[in-house]
């Protein structure tokens, strides 16, 4: 199972869970995982067009999917999938 | 240029960079010499201008258009409870000439816009990006690849923290990854994770703002690897550090293959919000709110701050967080007015204009100053 690493701002829709273990053969499968499990986290990493939202960083280990084979980028059982949100500070 | 010269007692002053094989003379002549803009004096902005100086940047520019707040002293320790009201450029001026008499302070009392920004950066080496908000965070990045300039990158979050070293030219004169090359565009206001739902541990821009200041001592000072095409990574929460791969995409609208951006335009409407105007969107003083409420007139009020806000006080009205609009738009009724607010007005202010560009809403009104407002005028009265 491949695991993914939910950013702070995202854990209030995971129920506070730092990490995901998902079952999936790509990137976008194990995204959509995350969804699946917990929805209100769905519009957060998609957009309408079901494309992973572009101020979402996907990184497998240390490196950009964008540089590998994107969303079908595929995943082995110990792989490490990063969500890296963009942040700009404390204020409202 | 003229080689930097040191006193006797800069001499003194520095000798524990003097003594660094790597650093000695040579470092504290290029960190003498070097013109470093801060942008934000903020939570990053504390440490970050406290090292500078006292590490002996020879001219620093402090940027901020604010005065210093009771709030922000929680992680803000630049600054003393004596300065509360003070601007903030004047008290980081005050400070940093008591920590360190042989720099040059320059101050910049004013809100960085794309009209002032090329301007004021122009006579800086480098730039450190220590703001609070996505508009802004473009901005310092696109006026810094208009230019040339290195942009220490460093942001926070609640307990995330971020650190990159943007648009560095190299030896070689290759220039690294820059802002729009990690983050092509911002989230949409009204999701997560926009700064709507603010707060930060007040130590977390200590050490990420430290990290900061050490890049860009290394940035000037040509000493190590400095952090670039590379992203570092902060969970305070967990004590997990990580750090990834930036890239150049060749799709950069700035210095990709075909750049579309060759001036500063309008960040504001960047990110999603159509322009800053007052007028943008209809709004009721406190005054007048009270007379609607006193009326016979039927409105609905909504809130839209966080739980955690609500529960600390709230005046009844409908609880909706500014995150949770869009899906409970069903609830927000369109046959009378709507009054909107939530602490101070920015956060209601975007979910009417949320609501009115993508539901066509007419009838909402933001209440100026926001629940702060109200308290303070049916206290006063």
């Amino acid at each position: 199972m491949a695991k993914v690493i939910i950013p702070t701002p995202l854990r209030k829709f995971t129920d506070n869970q730092s990490a995901f273990e998902a079952n999936a053969a790509t990137v976008y499968d194990a995204i959509e995982a995350l969804a699946g499990s917990f929805p209100d986290i769905k519009k957060h990493l998609f957009d309408d067009k079901n494309q992973i939202r572009s101020f979402l960083r996907i990184y497998l280990g240390d490196e950009d999917i964008n540089v590998l084979d994107k969303e079908k980028t595929a995943l082995k059982a110990d792989d490490v999938l990063s969500i890296i949100p963009a942040i700009a500070g404390g204020i409202n | 240029m003229a080689q930097e010269t040191f006193s006797k007692e800069e001499l003194s002053r520095y000798s524990r960079h003097l003594i660094i094989p790597e650093f000695n003379i040579e470092g504290q002549r290029k960190l003498k010499a070097a013109k470093v803009l801060v942008v934000g004096t903020g939570g990053l902005g504390a440490p970050l201008l406290q090292y500078l100086a006292a590490a002996g940047v020879g001219t620093i520019g402090v940027l901020d258009f604010d005065v210093v707040e009771d709030s922000n002293l929680q992680r803000q320790v630049l600054f003393s409870t004596d300065d509360i009201g003070k601007p903030k450029v004047l008290a980081a001026k005050e400070r940093l000439e008591g920590l360190n008499p042989y720099i040059k302070i320059v101050t910049h009392n004013v809100l960085l816009s794309s009209q002032n920004a090329l301007d004021i950066v122009k006579d800086y080496d480098l730039v450190a990006d220590g703001t609070d908000n996505f508009p802004t965070r473009y901005l310092v990045n696109d006026a810094c690849v208009l230019l040339g300039k290195t942009n220490v990158y460093a942001s926070i979050y609640r307990f995330d923290g971020q650190v990159s070293v943007f648009n560095y030219t190299n030896k070689e004169g290759v220039v690294g990854p820059n802002y729009r090359d990690l983050f092509p565009s911002p989230p949409p206001p009204g999701l997560v994770p926009s700064c709507a739902e603010g707060g930060v541990l007040g130590v977390l821009p200590g050490i990420v703002g430290s990290l900061q200041a050490n890049e860009v001592i290394k940035v000037i000072t040509g000493v190590g690897e400095p952090l670039v095409g590379r992203l570092f990574l902060f969970d305070a929460m967990n004590f997990e550090t990580r750090t990834v791969k930036v890239h150049r995409d060749e799709n950069n609208p700035l210095n990709g293959k075909n750049p579309s951006i060759t001036e500063l335009i309008d960040y504001q409407e960047f990110c999603g919000f159509s322009s800053n105007k007052e007028e943008d969107v209809k709004s009721l003083s406190v005054a007048e709110f009270l007379e609607l409420q006193n009326s016979d007139e039927p409105f609905q009020l909504i809130d839209v701050r966080e739980d955690f806000e609500y529960d600390i006080s709230n005046i009844d009205g409908l609880h909706i967080p500014l995150g949770d609009v869009e899906e409970e738009v069903d609830q927000i009724v369109s046959d009378k007015k709507v009054v909107v607010h939530c602490k101070a007005g920015a956060r209601s202010k975007k979910a009417i204009q949320l609501l009115e560009k993508e539901f066509g809403f007419s009838n909402l009104y933001n209440l100026s100053g926001g629940i702060d407002a109200y308290f303070e005028e049916v206290d006063a009265n």
